[in-house]
C-alpha cells in the first residue's frame, strides 16, 4: 500500500508530539536533579543546567536515608520476586496443563483480584499482621507483595507453560522418564527465560509499590524507598527541589534498568498472547 | 506500577496447544504443586477479602480497648448520608473517566502511528519504558516539578510563548483535578499503547489491502477491517484501565495529597484517612464495599460487552 507524502508528513508530526509528550517530564526531572540552588531560586529556569552539579545528590543523601531505604526496597522486592515465582510456577503449571475445578477457582480469583480495591484487603491484613507480629517490618511486606504479584505471575507463568509443547513431555514418558524428571530436565529449562522475567517484573512491582508500604512500615529505619521519597515532599522550597529530584531519579534507576532487560520478552509475549487468542 | 497488560487481556483456557481439552488433574501430584500458592492465596487474599467485608458490618476502631460490636447495616446508613464521601466518590468517577478515554484515543493514535512503517517507532517503544517502569510516587513527584509554579517547566513554557504568568496548577480550586487527569494520562498510556498495538497486529492483513484495492478510503477501512478485530482487546483494556483507574491512589496522593479542599479526594485517599488517620476500621470497610458494588457493575457491563464482542468477531 502506497501512502502520499503529505500523510507521511502528519504521520511523523504526530508521532513527534508524542514523543515529545513522553520523555518532557522525565528530561525535566533530570535538569532539576544536576541544578545548583541557586539556578531553582532563578527566575526563568532553563531545559539545561548552566552550572550542572551533583551536590544535589549529597545533599538528598544527608538529608535522608536513602541507602537504608533502598536497602530495605530492596530487601522487599527480592524476597517477594523469589518467593513469587517458587509459589507460582507449580500452580501455573497446573493451571495450564490440567482442568479441574481448583484451576477453575484460581482463574477466577486472578480476575476477581483485579478489581479488589485495596482497602478492603489493606485493613484485614493489618490487623492480621499485627496479631502475627508481621507489622511494620520488612518480611511482613515480603507476605504481602508476594500475593499481590501472584495474580500476574500466575497469568504471565501459564502463558509461558502453555507455549511448552506437551508433545515434548509425551515424548520424555514414552522414552521412560518419570513425571518428576519431565519436568525438571524437559519442562523446567524450557520455561526457565519466562520464569526469570516473570520474577523480574515482580521485582519492579514491589519495588515500585507505595500503597501497603505507607501503611505497614511506620519505623522510619524500616521504610522503603517509595515512602522515604514521600519524606520530602510537602513543604519544601525550591531550593529542596533538587535534592528530591536526584532522590526521585536514583529511585527509579532500577525498575528502568530490569524493564529494559525484560521489555521485548514483556511486549513480544504479548503480542504472541494476543495472536493466540 | 501495574503487570503487564498481556497478563490481562489474555483469556485463560485458551489457547492451549495440541488437539482437545486439557485433561482432568489426577492424583495427589497435583495438590503437591498447588499448595505453595494456594495456602498463601487462602490466608493473605481470601481471607482478608471476607474478613473486610465482615468488618463494614461492625465499629472496629484502631486502638479500642472494648470489643468490637456487630451494627449491622448502621456504617451504610451513615455513608449514605456522608455527603463527603459521595462527592469523593464523584470525583473518583470523574477521575476515572476523564483519565480512561483520553488515555484510550491516545493510545489508539499512538498504536496506529507504531503500526506503520515509519522511523524512530524504536524510540518511542524507548521512551514508552519511562511511565511503565516508573514507581508512582516518583512520576507524581516529576508533575510536580512540572507544575511548580516557580521553578516548573509549564509555566516557563507559557511565559516564553506569552500566554501570561502561569498559576500554581496543582492548588488551584479550578486546575488541580485536570491537572492531576493529564498526569493519570501520561502515567498509563504505553501499556493501552502496547495492548492495542498488539490486537493491531492481530487484524488480517490481507483484508486490509483488498479493501484498499477496493477503493476503500483509510476511514472506512479503519471502521470495516481494524476496529472489527481490534474490539474485544480495546474493551478489555479499557474496563480494566477503569477499574485500576477508580482504584488509583499514590499518584494522587503525591501530586496533591486529595487537595485543595478536597477537589481531587479519590475514594481510595477518603477511605485510607478513614482508616489510618481516624481508625475507623469499619467505616472505611463499608466504604470498601461500596467501591467493590460500584467496581463489579463496571466488571458485569465489561464481560457483557465483551461476550457480544466475540460474537461479532
Amino acid at each position: 500500500m502506497r501512502t502520499s507524502a503529505r500523510v507521511r508528513g502528519l504521520q511523523y508530526t504526530a508521532l513527534l508530539a508524542y514523543l515529545v509528550f513522553l520523555a518532557f517530564p522525565f528530561l525535566w526531572l533530570l535538569s532539576t536533579a544536576f541544578k545548583p540552588p541557586r539556578e531553582l531560586a532563578g527566575l526563568h529556569p532553563t531545559w539545561i543546567p548552566e552550572d550542572p552539579t551533583l551536590a544535589n545528590f549529597r545533599q538528598a543523601f544527608d538529608e535522608q536515608p536513602l541507602l537504608h531505604a533502598a536497602l530495605n526496597s530492596l530487601l522487599a522486592a527480592v524476597g517477594a520476586a523469589v518467593i513469587a515465582v517458587l509459589v507460582a510456577t507449580p500452580l501455573a503449571y497446573v493451571m495450564a496443563r490440567y482442568r479441574s475445578r481448583l484451576t477453575a477457582a484460581a482463574t477466577g480469583w486472578v480476575v476477581v483480584s483485579q478489581a479488589f480495591p485495596f482497602v478492603l484487603v489493606i485493613i484485614p491484613l493489618f490487623l492480621v499482621l499485627k496479631n502475627l507480629r508481621l507489622i511494620d517490618s520488612v518480611p511482613g511486606l515480603v507476605t504481602v507483595y508476594v500475593v499481590w504479584a501472584l495474580p500476574f505471575a500466575l497469568w504471565m507463568l501459564t502463558g509461558y507453560v502453555r507455549a511448552v509443547p506437551r508433545e515434548l513431555e509425551e515424548a520424555a514418558a514414552v522414552d521412560g522418564a518419570g513425571k518428576l524428571r519431565t519436568l525438571v530436565s524437559v519442562t523446567a529449562p524450557l520455561l526457565a527465560p519466562g520464569i526469570v522475567a516473570t520474577a523480574l517484573f515482580a521485582f519492579i512491582t514491589a519495588w515500585n509499590e507505595f500503597f501497603f508500604a505507607l501503611v505497614l512500615l511506620k519505623t522510619p529505619e524500616k521504610q522503603t524507598l517509595p515512602v522515604v521519597l514521600t519524606h520530602f515532599i510537602g513543604a519544601e522550597g525550591v531550593a529542596d527541589l533538587g535534592p528530591l529530584a536526584a532522590a526521585a531519579f536514583l529511585a527509579t534507576l532500577p525498575s528502568l534498568l530490569v524493564f529494559a532487560l525484560i521489555q521485548r520478552r514483556i511486549t513480544g509475549g504479548m503480542l504472541t498472547g494476543a495472536v493466540k487468542s | 506500577m501495574v503487570p503487564p497488560t498481556e497478563a490481562r487481556v489474555r483469556e485463560p483456557g485458551r489457547g492451549a496447544p495440541g488437539p482437545g481439552r486439557p485433561p482432568r488433574a489426577g492424583g495427589p501430584g497435583a495438590w503437591f504443586l498447588v499448595l505453595p500458592a494456594l495456602i498463601p492465596i487462602l490466608v493473605l487474599s481470601v481471607g482478608p477479602l471476607l474478613y473486610g467485608v465482615s468488618l463494614a458490618f461492625t465499629d472496629a476502631q484502631s486502638g479500642r480497648t472494648e470489643p468490637t460490636q456487630w451494627i449491622g447495616g448502621l456504617n451504610f446508613q451513615d455513608l449514605l448520608h456522608d455527603t463527603l464521601f459521595w462527592e469523593s466518590f464523584r470525583i473518583g468517577l470523574v477521575w476515572a473517566v476523564g483519565v480512561t478515554v483520553p488515555q484510550f484515543l491516545l493510545a489508539l493514535g499512538l498504536a496506529l502511528l507504531l503500526d506503520q512503517e515509519l522511523r524512530l517507532r524504536w524510540l518511542a517503544r524507548a521512551l514508552a519504558i519511562i511511565p511503565w517502569a516508573m514507581p508512582e510516587v516518583v512520576v507524581g513527584i516529576m508533575w510536580r516539578l512540572v507544575y511548580n509554579p516557580d521553578a516548573g517547566i509549564l509555566n516557563e513554557t507559557l511565559r516564553d510563548l506569552g500566554l501570561g504568568d502561569g498559576r500554581d496548577w496543582l492548588s488551584g480550586l479550578a486546575t488541580a483535578l485536570p491537572a492531576v487527569i493529564v498526569v493519570g494520562v501520561w502515567a498509563g498510556l504505553p501499556q493501552t499503547t502496547v495492548a492495542l498495538l498488539a490486537g493491531l497486529q492481530n487484524t488480517p492483513r490481507e483484508l486490509h489491502e483488498a479493501a484498499a484495492v477496493d477503493g476503500a478510503g483509510a476511514w472506512r477501512r479503519f471502521r470495516t477491517v481494524t476496529w472489527p478485530a481490534l474490539r474485544p482487546v480495546a474493551l478489555s483494556i479499557t474496563a480494566l484501565n477503569l477499574i485500576w483507574n477508580f482504584n488509583s491512589f499514590a499518584l494522587v496522593y503525591v501530586l496533591t495529597g486529595g487537595g485543595p479542599g478536597g477537589r481531587t479526594r479519590l475514594p481510595m485517599l477518603f477511605a485510607y484517612e478513614e482508616a489510618f488517620r481516624y481508625g475507623q476500621f469499619g467505616y472505611a470497610a463499608a466504604m470498601g464495599c461500596v467501591m467493590v458494588a460500584v467496581i463489579s457493575v463496571l466488571l458485569a457491563v465489561f464481560l457483557a460487552g465483551r461476550l457480544r464482542g466475540g460474537e461479532d468477531a
